[in-house]
């Protein structure tokens, strides 16, 4: 009973942690490329290292906290440029091969021993670096606050202040979401997932609005990397080819093309993982399953639900199945 | 633009109708159909099962909220290796300890996520040496109220076992030696070698994309399973490794098969379009990654314990395994050539290949060739990572998958779905993997490969053997 208890602590505290907030920033981000223009992106997780590296290193090296945010934005616009010139004319695949590709050489030049003075290599960066600026603007003060079962210190490394700014971020970018979705550009986005001849008979550039849309969701999916990296530590390994499809599996979970899809995806992605986790823990005995095993269970599972859910609910929880993008050329 | 119309109608008419009329009957055997795969993979790979972690100091405890890295060094005579300095860096901590009498180490941490432990290798007994194939530092993943570890793998004085260059090694030094032109014909030999394997393993996964149209995530994990099946026969069940080779090709080509008849050809009946199938792909490739995790654990295992034995052919030097690898990818690659160009299946792939609907019109059986296809492409992948296994001395979970880039690479330089674009684009890929290593340090090999990636779809999309009309 008492393991149960642990499990639902776990549970409940991940559905308020930064981090999952981090991973719904990223997975709107994937909403407008893949959820509303139909781009397959299969390195999101990419977008969030440069976001993250533009941030902190523009940090380390004294800049201030406003002007790291703007140059991290700036890094994944131009990435998004490079990678979205080549392959935006092509079939869907060849983007999602290019995107997958090119986060796995961001996250390998991260992580090179070339360039251990500024990324710190395979070891990467610890988060006292670069949280000083950020944490400074913390008007809560210090000492610690209890909210329901949390408690967690008001200002520190992990505490009340990111999650505060975090879910902001979360609440503000939904609406802006909600917003540009309704207007005359996010019609034309929409158009172009369901028939791209048909918008460009219109007259409309296809291509460029095609690249609008990949350079606001990867500047999207630069700030959840951010968010991701300032209550923890800056670590190249972190963001690879798995957070990609976490928040794939998020996003499908949630239902793409709705606002709340990607955040609900986010929550459960994680209340899910630790409660198959706790759960195997619990009842299945050490001799078949040792702690480390009921943890790669969980992630099996979450493999296999993404495949059955993209056969049978391919619109998510949340999802029209009128607003399907896998047709998507 | 003609084209595009036509291709477009063509999705109308076979994608989107009967994606509605064939709904109804199909979920419930197709969830059983996974169910039976899911289980056919973990009762082949249970062979293998074997506890990974069973180490418990009581220098830390886990609970609510701590969690314990920790592990056992042992020297390569079996002995704890004692006071040797470990680092651990993550999260806010930064770290070092010292293993114990028993060569036990441990510590505490109180924020979940990835961790890197170190050995330091100048606190190693005289004479015992870390094993090239084991990472320093290794990742390993911290979690509250559990228990994580990674181990490190000693090797006694008398074992150097990586004159052969494999592809962790050489990369540290690489970078500050000057090229010399005995580096050169070494790293062109590697390159040759990687090459080959690479085409082995890229053949199928363009076949598949030639025949189905789809981009499989999860041939990777197709190479990893033949390279950890290997392990399970050859090392652990103990046989001769050429009867372990045979059992383990044949139980990969029949996983292909399988795969298939219960998973892929119930989808496209469903008619489910390619790109939901992609995905599908990926969420098989994250189970299969952890299904090997699970049962394997997350360290490097090795087919073949013996050490290599080198032989060196003018100024280079191969392993003798190397050679065998060499000439056995070669031999099944001319085999898998004239299979295609001469017989009268081949020619039939090539026709599905090319037009499956055309192929379908003058009666060939394209769900047959599909299945084919499939047994051929699995079969093909486990023996590229048989060999990859023993040409690299070690094989991980994650072999497949960091080969899977390359792969996806090899074939958009080649043109995707042709066959023999694969090979060409395996090799040159492979030779410039290798190559990269004589000027750039090992982190930056894979990134030229996928450099070159984007370079050929800015400059010809369809790769060197492609047609225009595939691509958009």
């Amino acid at each position: 009973m008492n393991e149960l208890l642990t499990t639902l602590n776990a549970i409940l505290a991940s559905i308020i942690s930064p981090g999952t907030a981090a991973l719904a920033i990223a997975a709107i981000g994937l909403n407008i490329h893949f959820g509303y223009t139909g781009l397959l992106n299969m390195g999101q997780a990419g977008f969030m290292l440069i976001g993250a590296y533009g941030f902190v290193i523009s940090i380390t090296a004294g800049l201030p906290l406003i002007v790291a945010v703007i140059i991290a934005l700036i890094a994944a616009t131009l990435f998004a440029l490079i990678l979205g010139i080549p392959t935006l004319k092509l079939r869907g695949d060849y983007l999602a091969i290019v995107t997958i590709s090119a986060a796995e050489i961001l996250r390998m030049i991260g992580r090179s021993s070339l360039l251990t003075s500024v990324t710190g290599g395979s070891n990467g960066l610890t988060g006292q670096s670069y949280r000083g600026p950020f944490t400074d603007l913390s008007f809560l003060g210090d000492g610690q606050s209890t909210l329901g079962p949390f408690t967690y210190d008001n200002t520190g490394s992990n505490g009340w202040w990111v999650r505060l700014v975090a879910w902001s971020l979360v609440a503000i970018i939904s609406l802006f979401v909600f917003l540009i979705m309704r207007s005359p550009w996010g019609r034309v986005l929409r158009g172009i997932r369901e028939d791209e001849d048909a918008v460009r008979s219109l007259g409309k550039n296809v291509y460029f609005y095609k690249m609008q849309a990949l350079i606001l969701g990867g500047v999207l999916g630069a700030v959840g990397g951010i968010m991701f990296v300032l209550p923890a530590s800056l670590q190249a390994d972190s963001m690879g080819r798995a957070m990609t499809f976490f928040i794939w599996t998020a996003l499908l979970l949630g239902g793409a093309a709705t606002i709340f899809g990607p955040i609900l995806g986010s929550i459960i992605f994680f209340a899910l993982r630790l409660l198959v986790q706790g759960l195997a823990g619990q009842f299945v005995p050490t001799s078949i399953m040792n702690s480390q095993q009921t943890e790669q269970f969980s992630w099996i599972m979450i493999g296999i639900v993404l495949m059955l859910l993209v056969i049978f609910r391919p619109q998510g929880i949340l999802g029209d199945k009128k607003e399907l993008s896998f047709n998507a050329k | 633009m003609m084209l595009r119309v036509v291709t477009k109608e063509r999705n109308l008419t076979t994608l989107t109708v009967p994606l509605k009329m064939r709904r109804l009957p199909r979920p419930r055997k197709l969830a059983a159909a996974f169910i039976l795969i899911s289980v056919a993979i973990i009762g082949v790979l249970s062979f293998g099962a074997s506890p990974t972690f069973a180490a418990t100091t009581a220098a830390c405890s886990a609970n609510a909220t701590t969690g314990c890295l920790q592990g056992t060094v042992k020297l390569s005579t079996g002995e704890p290796a004692v006071g040797v300095k470990m680092t651990i860096v993550g999260a806010d901590l930064d770290a070092s300890v010292q293993t114990d009498a028993a060569g036990k180490w441990a510590q505490a941490i109180s924020v979940a996520g990835a961790y890197k432990v170190g050995l330091d290798v100048s606190t190693l007994p005289a004479g015992e040496t870390l094993d090239p194939t084991n990472e320093n530092p290794a990742t390993v993943q911290g979690k509250l109220g559990s228990n994580a570890g990674t181990v490190f793998k000693i090797l006694g004085s008398g074992s150097a076992t990586n004159s052969d260059g494999t592809m962790t090694t050489d990369a540290q030094t690489a970078a500050a030696g000057s090229v010399t032109w005995e580096r050169f014909l070494q790293q062109a030999a590697s390159g040759i070698r990687l090459g080959l394997l690479l085409a082995l393993a890229s053949i199928g996964l363009s076949l598949i994309y030639g025949t189905t149209g789809l981009s499989n995530f999860a041939h990777g994990e197709q190479v990893t399973l033949g390279g950890l099946l290997a392990y399970v026969f050859a090392n652990l069940l103990g046989l001769n490794l050429v009867v372990a080779s045979i059992i383990t090709v044949l139980v990969c080509a029949a996983t292909g098969y399988f795969q298939d008849a219960l998973i892929w050809k119930p989808l496209r009946k469903r008619g489910i379009a390619n790109t939901q199938l992609m995905i599908v792909t990926i969420g098989l490739s994250i189970s299969l990654q952890y299904v090997f995790q699970f049962f394997i654990g997350a360290k490097t295992v090795r087919i073949d314990m013996a050490n290599p034995v080198t032989v060196p052919i003018g100024p280079i030097t191969l392993s003798e395994q190397s050679l065998w690898a060499m000439l056995i990818s070669v031999v099944v690659i001319i085999l898998v050539g004239l299979f295609l160009l001469r017989s009268r299946i081949g020619r039939a792939t090539r026709a599905v290949s090319d037009n499956p609907s055309l192929a379908a019109a003058s009666g060939i059986d394209v769900d047959r060739i599909i299945r084919l296809v499939w047994t051929l492409s699995a079969g093909l992948a486990g023996l590229a990572g048989i060999m990859l296994g023993l040409v690299l001395n070690g094989i991980s979970w994650q072999t497949g998958m960091q080969l899977l880039l390359l792969m996806f690479a090899a074939v958009t330089l080649g043109g995707l779905g042709t066959a023999f674009g694969a090979f060409v684009g395996a090799m040159i890929i492979g030779m410039v993997v290798e190559l990269t290593n004589l000027v750039l340090p090992g982190d930056f090999k894979y990134a030229t490969a996928l450099l070159i990636l984007i370079l050929v779809l800015l400059i010809r999309p369809q790769g060197i053997f492609g047609r225009r009309e595939r691509i958009g």
